[in-house]
């Protein structure tokens, strides 16, 4: 035995994986940079999802063999990607005009707070140094029908990540239907932060300790994993 | 006869004056007429406003332009991203004004402008900072900013292919603002790596419309900012 801390908590792909099983056959879906990229990589064998990227882009596919890129053929986050056969190059005005019409089924976006009526902070900490630079995280909030964020529970400092009322600049107002956390799912409902799942070996108190706002617990919330998509 | 065709880059920006609005079509690299901004960095103009999506990378292309110090402000959603650091250092030092406006929001005020729509109502960013200075109204119970169509003096766009009518086609994510801008600015002019013939380009495919440019100019084998930055080259 060693004094080493037990890891708590799902890693960032097993995060993704947990996300992954809610995106449904035949979604329109834009994922953000970072983490939610990771989500692709997890989509259950058998469902067919398409991809948007807001610089132009349906059908988007992973990334290119070394060697094979096109620096004209990138993602949001400006990296090299592939077209998927049946992909479709547009505009940005047609880009944005699939995301502010609500055509898009759902994004998922990294946060830097979520407060308990579905308030999203993402875009700025509001550093006196910091350049202002907000892309289409904006225009993906208030127009994609469903918007999941996927989220270390705690910044690393410890200071929980999901709260009362975001202190950081505003991406949108009551925008986020859930949570995707290390330590649990989480619904925003009506009534605020509701439990849905907890991550192996976590307990209920243990999420809400690390969560800056009471969340509701309906029934014994399952452990993630322990159901069949 | 028409022929938008021109003989150089320097030609094709020759007459873009101090104070002028400068839509520069692309995504980071992708779309950026490197060319045509190094022509203007040569022909000298300055005070510009510059509309693009970002402030360019390394010290070339739209970065070059920015770091030559001739450009007054940039309207623009993203203004930081790898390797840029022209930009961020003019901004912290007061040199350059910056107009953030959401990305969807830049594209549509710019389709705007360029089809006659002077303004537009959009959801993106009520209850945000950038909510500032807009008017808020509701239709059907929900909450809406007003956005105004923005148009410029001169738009420098980059496509695949061309022809003497100003048709055009675009390479993959290189479309982007493009076609937009095209249609918003007095005077577009493009670079492509072909200039070909008329009844060349399928009339089905084509995706800016000729009457919407003013002046092309080919450019066979554009360089990649990517490259230049990964070389070291600054520009000027």
């Amino acid at each position: 035995m060693t004094d080493q801390p037990q890891q708590i908590g799902l890693t960032r792909d097993a995060m993704a994986q947990r996300v992954a099983l809610d995106i449904r056959d035949g979604a329109y879906v834009n994922l953000g940079i970072g983490i939610p990229e990771l989500v692709a990589k997890y989509v259950p064998e058998g469902r067919e999802v398409i991809y948007h990227t807001e610089n132009g882009l349906l059908g988007m596919g992973p990334s290119p063999e070394p060697g094979h890129g096109d620096p004209e053929l990138i993602n949001a986050g400006k990296r090299q990607v592939t077209a998927n056969p049946g992909a479709a190059f547009f505009h940005h005005a047609d880009s944005f005009a699939m995301i502010r019409g609500g055509h898009l089924d759902l994004c998922v976006l990294g946060a830097l707070q979520v407060a308990a009526n579905g308030d999203l902070a993402n875009w700025s900490t509001g550093g006196p140094d910091a350049i202002p630079a907000v892309g289409g995280a904006m225009d993906l909030v208030a127009g994609v029908k469903t918007i999941y964020v996927i989220t270390q529970h705690c910044t690393k400092k410890g200071d929980p990540k999901l709260v009362g009322a975001c202190g950081y600049p505003l991406t949108g107002l009551g925008v986020v239907d859930r949570v995707y956390t290390d330590l649990a799912v989480i619904d925003i409902t009506d009534r605020g932060f509701q439990l849905v799942e907890l991550s192996p070996g976590v307990s209920f108190d243990y999420v809400q300790e690390r969560t800056g706002a009471p969340l509701i617990a309906v029934g014994g919330a399952p452990v993630i994993g322990s159901t069949e998509p | 006869m028409i022929n938008k065709q021109v003989a150089s880059v320097a030609e094709a920006v020759a007459d873009v004056f101090d104070g002028a609005t400068v839509m520069v079509g692309g995504f980071g690299e992708a779309g950026s007429p490197i060319e045509l901004l190094h022509a203007l960095i040569d022909q000298g103009a300055t005070d510009l406003t510059v509309v693009n999506n970002n402030t360019g990378s390394g010290e070339v292309g739209l970065a070059a332009l920015i770091k030559a110090g001739r450009v007054a402000k940039m309207i623009c959603s993203y203004p930081r991203t790898t390797n840029s650091t022209v930009f961020p250092e003019l901004y912290r030092s007061g040199r350059i004004e910056l107009e953030l406006v959401p990305q969807g929001t830049l594209a549509e005020r710019i389709r705007a402008g360029g089809a006659g729509i002077p303004a537009f109502y959009t959801q993106t960013a009520v209850g945000t900072p950038l909510e500032e200075g807009h008017e808020r109204r509701t239709f059907d119970g929900c909450d809406y900013l007003l956005a105004h169509g923005l148009t410029a003096d001169f738009a420098i766009i980059k496509g695949r292919t061309a022809d003497q009518h100003g048709n055009v086609v675009y390479n993959k994510t290189a479309r982007n603002f493009a076609p937009l801008m095209a249609m918003a600015a007095t005077t577009t002019i493009v670079q492509a790596s072909a200039v070909v013939s008329l009844g060349k380009l399928d009339p089905e495919v084509i995706v800016t419309p000729g009457i919407f440019v003013d002046r092309v100019i080919a450019v066979v084998d554009p360089e990649h900012e990517s490259a230049l930055v990964a070389a070291g080259v600054s520009y000027r």
